[in-house]
């Protein structure tokens, strides 16, 4: 595993930190890309969690779907790579 | 008693270590007592959280190795040199100490008894951990779901779940193949890696369809996923867990 090559992981490694904020599985959802109209299960997304905080991609068209920046006061959470997420009622 | 688990927001809890078990030199199982643990489904993981007495803290994830049978959470954790983290846990940690986790989370990655259908489970290195979650709960549920397993390892010396994986064999819904990369047992003249012929021999195919998990690092996952959508699988049947950093002080 080279440093100058980013690896990604799965959607599915966020559920931790997805579920501090969420009280449902959000990894499960149906995620619908902002930029490419791709939908698609989030734990799908290519997840980077050696930048600042946890960064979500597109499998499609790379672009950020969610962010999730931890300071030790705060959560900030960006979503605005995301049309909808669609969660069941009854899980 | 699963849905509650997942309608809670999640918090961390401290858990025991109970026992210690070496799997290989570098691998080793961590038996946790979690008192508030709300069980967990095959396939899930953990985070783990370490706090240095400067309060400088690093989380990582694992994946639980064990079925839920109503007590104890085994993890089992290969060492990284010079990790921040798996260090601590194999050559450090021991019987009595305290345990900081979260989960248990992940809901895709999951294998359910109920689920019908063939399952193809395909693990290098540490990736055959939550394959062995699916597999101990195949047999506790005693479902006859057929699986078979294709584990890569390096040499014999780094297999993880040796005993338990023979045992497992032994059923005639599960079949176990390792595929060793760079040294085999004697009797056993392959050397090399999961390719498009050892897939066709050894794995479900796509017109048995099955579900198949992947799991091992990263450019295992990849290879091996590319490997059998180019096969002719539905890409919705693969399923990946990619072991690769989940780095980063939190
Ligand atoms: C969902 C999920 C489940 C996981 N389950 C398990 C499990 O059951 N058992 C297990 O042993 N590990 C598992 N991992 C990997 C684990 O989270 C850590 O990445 C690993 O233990 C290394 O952490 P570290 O702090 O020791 O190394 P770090 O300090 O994070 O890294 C040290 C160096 O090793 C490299 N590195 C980090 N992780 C890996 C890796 N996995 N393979 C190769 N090189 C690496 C880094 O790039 C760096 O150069 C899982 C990862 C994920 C995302
Ligand atoms: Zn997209």
């Amino acid at each position: 595993m080279s440093a100058d090559v980013p690896t990604h992981l799965d959607g599915n490694a966020a559920a931790g930190a997805l579920r501090e904020l969420f009280a449902v599985d959000v990894t499960t959802a149906i995620a619908r890309c902002a930029g490419c109209g791709r939908t698609g299960v989030f734990a799908e997304a290519r997840l980077y969690a050696d930048a600042p905080g946890l960064v979500a991609r597109c499998p499609g068209c790379e672009d950020v779907l969610l962010r999730v920046v931890t300071t030790p006061s705060d959560t900030y959470f960006d979503l605005r790579g995301l049309t909808y997420l669609r969660l069941p009622n009854t899980p | 008693m699963e849905r509650t688990a997942l309608r809670r927001r999640l918090t961390w809890q401290t858990g025991t270590v109970t026992q210690v078990r070496e799997e290989t030199s570098t691998a080793r199982t961590i038996v946790l007592d979690l008192p508030d643990w709300p069980g967990h489904l095959a396939g899930q993981h953990l985070d783990v959280r370490l706090t240095a007495p400067d309060g400088y803290r690093a989380s990582r994830s694992y994946s639980i190795a064990s079925a839920w049978t109503g007590e104890g959470v085994e993890l089992t954790v290969e060492q990284v040199p010079d990790g921040e983290v798996s260090p601590y846990l194999v050559e450090v940690l021991k019987v009595g100490d305290p345990l900081e986790v979260r989960g248990p989370v992940g809901g895709w990655f999951v294998w359910r008894p109920e689920d019908t259908g063939p399952v193809q489970l395909i693990g290098g290195g540490s990736g055959v951990v939550p394959l062995m979650a699916m597999l101990r709960t195949h047999a506790h549920a005693a479902s006859t779901t057929p699986v078979r397993l294709l584990y890569s390892v390096r040499r014999p010396a780094s297999v993880i779940y040796r005993p338990d994986l023979k045992d497992l064999a032994a059923s005639d819904d599960v079949d176990v193949t390792f595929v060793y990369t760079r040294e085999a047992p004697p009797g056993e003249p392959r050397v090399g890696r999961i390719d498009a012929e050892l897939l066709a021999a050894k794995a479900f195919g796509p017109a048995d369809d099955p579900t198949t998990y992947v799991c091992g690092p990263t450019p295992f996952v990849e290879a091996v996923a590319d490997l059998l959508v180019a096969a002719g699988h539905d890409p919705s049947k693969v399923r990946t867990e990619r072991f690769g950093p989940t780095g980063g002080p939190r």
